[in-house]
């Protein structure tokens, strides 16, 4: 399949990422034509028209999120979730690192339709680069009288500012990430109030991920009509699809919402090294359900995946060939959650480090008749027993390995499946 | 920079408190009592409430570490790219000290970690702020040698 790519069109061009390559590829023409032709009401309605859904996991749509934000005038937030973290995730670092500028424009259209004029970039502490992607170009905005004071003459004015994370995968959590943008222990809230009742310092706070910010220049540019026949007819627009793992060609890939996986993983991905087969596909971050081999017709949207018993999640689809041990991706699945498990609640806190045990021990080829059921057993008591989705997300990376790939669970559960550390 | 360039600019004078932390890591090499205790006078906090939100991330460090910190990502996809775990081993054997440990001499630190972002191009590792893709073993010698000779 040919695709123009959309949100990845200047990224190959020299110096991308600053503000006079994107002014001469169309920039900041959406943000001009928001002010001037556009309430904030046919804003919200436009992005509802084009059926938009968040991109940095949860798939919420859009349009929808906006129209949550109280038309009062009280004190707004936006915030721009670069905290990049889903294990095989990588396509906000590419957003980011070659194209801040769209994310920065469809950041004010965002905050000039729900009346907020004071925005937040969290990004993720490691992303040296990326952090200075965003200052540079943010001052640059600050130039041009993008951002700051009645911005293009209309009366509308926003600030921004970068606020750096610390390493902590649960801060990408929309209400971990407020906790943490006011100086504490990013550790989530209880919803409701979500945070376009209570959020930044208990006021109506928007929060979107990257890639979501990116596809609202095109969207306002182009029209809601354009934009909703890209994809399928609920799933529409284009997807950053993260492709790692056993492929000859890794790398971050946009095609519309729908594409086959299979299509992802031969034609983009160039195959499986060694003609082999693929044995399994986590289809969307380490916290989405796996799909086996025999799953790779699957359409890559959201409807469809649900449908297959998986998620969308973050796009990113890492690849395991027929060699591989699914004992050992359990155990790697599960240290990821054990380690960024925030400790606020007992069945994720201790439930994930005594569920790595055991996968650890079936890995160590010292497994025992019964490990499996106790293994089912602790996940039953994490699954929907935690404050916020961190363990859920546990539970659904790991127990779908465990039941598509019973036999070799059972295998380990007599001493014989070690694997390499 | 210091601590006060970013007082006053937030909503939330509190806000401040995560790059506060990275201004007296830079300067104090990591988080000593000390440190902490200057964070919370600069802004108005208890030294608990500071030490209680600097110990929830990741970056920030309660103990020294080597000039150098080399971090090697041990996730599934970097695994699976055959990279990681031979990285590891490599540098290993080139530093003689195993994860979480830093050498003698006090020049680098070796740390396994859960993500680098850089799936599609491992084997990856970063050395403090810089990011290395695809390594190659040559490549590794290569920046090893260059940050002794930087000393």
């Amino acid at each position: 399949m040919m695709f123009e790519p959309i949100l990845l069109k200047r990224a190959t061009l020299p110096r991308s990422e600053t503000m006079d390559v994107y002014l001469a590829n169309g920039g900041y023409q959406a943000l001009a034509k928001a002010l001037r032709q556009h309430s904030p009401a046919e804003l919200i309605d436009m992005v509802k028209k084009s059926a938009l859904r968040g991109r940095g996991g949860a798939g919420f749509p859009a349009g929808l999120k906006w129209g949550f934000m109280p038309t009062a005038n009280v004190p707004k937030y936006v915030c721009v979730n670069t905290d990049e973290g889903e294990p095989g995730t990588f396509k906000d670092r590419e957003l980011i690192e070659k194209d801040p500028h769209q994310i920065i424009e469809g950041a004010i259209i965002a905050a000039y339709a729900v009346g907020a004029n004071r925005a937040f970039v969290y990004i993720r502490g490691e992303f040296f680069l990326g952090i200075k992607r965003w200052i540079k170009a943010i001052a640059e905005a600050y130039e041009r009288g993008y951002l700051g004071k009645n911005i293009l003459g209309s009366g509308f004015s926003i600030d921004l500012t970068v606020h750096r994370g610390a390493g902590a995968y649960i801060c990408g959590e929309e209400t971990a990430m407020i906790e943490s943008l006011e100086g504490r222990r990013g550790e989530p809230r209880l919803k409701p109030p979500y945070p376009a009742q209570a959020g930044y310092l208990h006021q109506p706070t928007l929060v979107h991920n990257v890639e979501t910010l990116a596809n609202v220049p095109p969207i306002v540019l182009n029209g809601p009509e354009w934009y909703a026949a890209i994809g399928t007819p609920r799933s529409t627009g284009p997807k950053l699809f993260c492709i790692s793992g056993h492929v000859f060609r890794r790398g971050v890939y946009e095609l519309p919402l729908g594409v086959p996986l299979k299509e992802i993983i031969y034609e983009y991905g160039g195959g499986v090294p060694g003609g082999k087969k693929v044995k399994a596909v986590i289809p969307g971050g380490a916290s989405t359900p796996v799909l086996t081999g025999d799953q790779l017709d699957v359409a890559m949207d959201f409807e469809s995946l649900a449908a297959a018993g998986s998620a969308l999640g973050t796009g990113a689809i890492i690849v395991m060939d027929e060699d591989t041990s699914m004992v050992d991706v359990a155990r790697r699945t599960a240290r990821f959650f054990a380690h960024e498990s925030c400790g606020r609640c007992t069945p994720c806190r201790v439930g994930s480090v005594r569920v790595l045990q055991a996968l650890e021990k079936l890995c160590a080829g010292e497994g025992t008749p019964g490990d499996v059921g106790r293994l089912h057993s602790l996940l039953t008591g994490i699954a929907g027993q935690t404050f916020c989705p961190m363990g859920d997300a546990l539970v659904s990376g790991v127990r779908p390995i465990l039941t598509r790939f019973a036999d070799e669970f059972e295998r380990a559960a007599k001493g014989n499946a070690a694997v390499a550390a | 920079m210091s601590v006060g360039v970013f007082a006053g600019q937030d909503p939330a004078k509190r806000a401040m408190v995560l790059t506060a932390l990275y201004v007296a890591q830079e300067q104090y090499g990591y988080l000593s009592a000390e440190a902490i205790q200057r964070v919370a006078q600069r802004l108005g906090m208890a030294a608990g409430e500071v030490y209680e939100t600097a110990t929830f991330y990741s970056m920030y460090r309660e103990e020294p570490v080597g000039r150098y910190v080399i971090q090697v990502c041990e996730g599934l996809s970097c695994h699976l790219a055959d990279g990681a775990e031979r990285l590891i081993g490599y540098l290993q054997d080139k530093l003689g000290i195993a994860p979480g440990e830093t050498t003698a001499d006090g020049l680098f630190s070796l740390q396994a970690v859960q993500c680098l972002a850089a799936c599609g191009s491992s084997p990856a590792m970063r050395v403090n702020d810089t990011l290395y893709e695809n390594l190659t073993f040559d490549r590794v010698d290569m920046i090893l040698d260059e940050l002794r000779r930087g000393r």
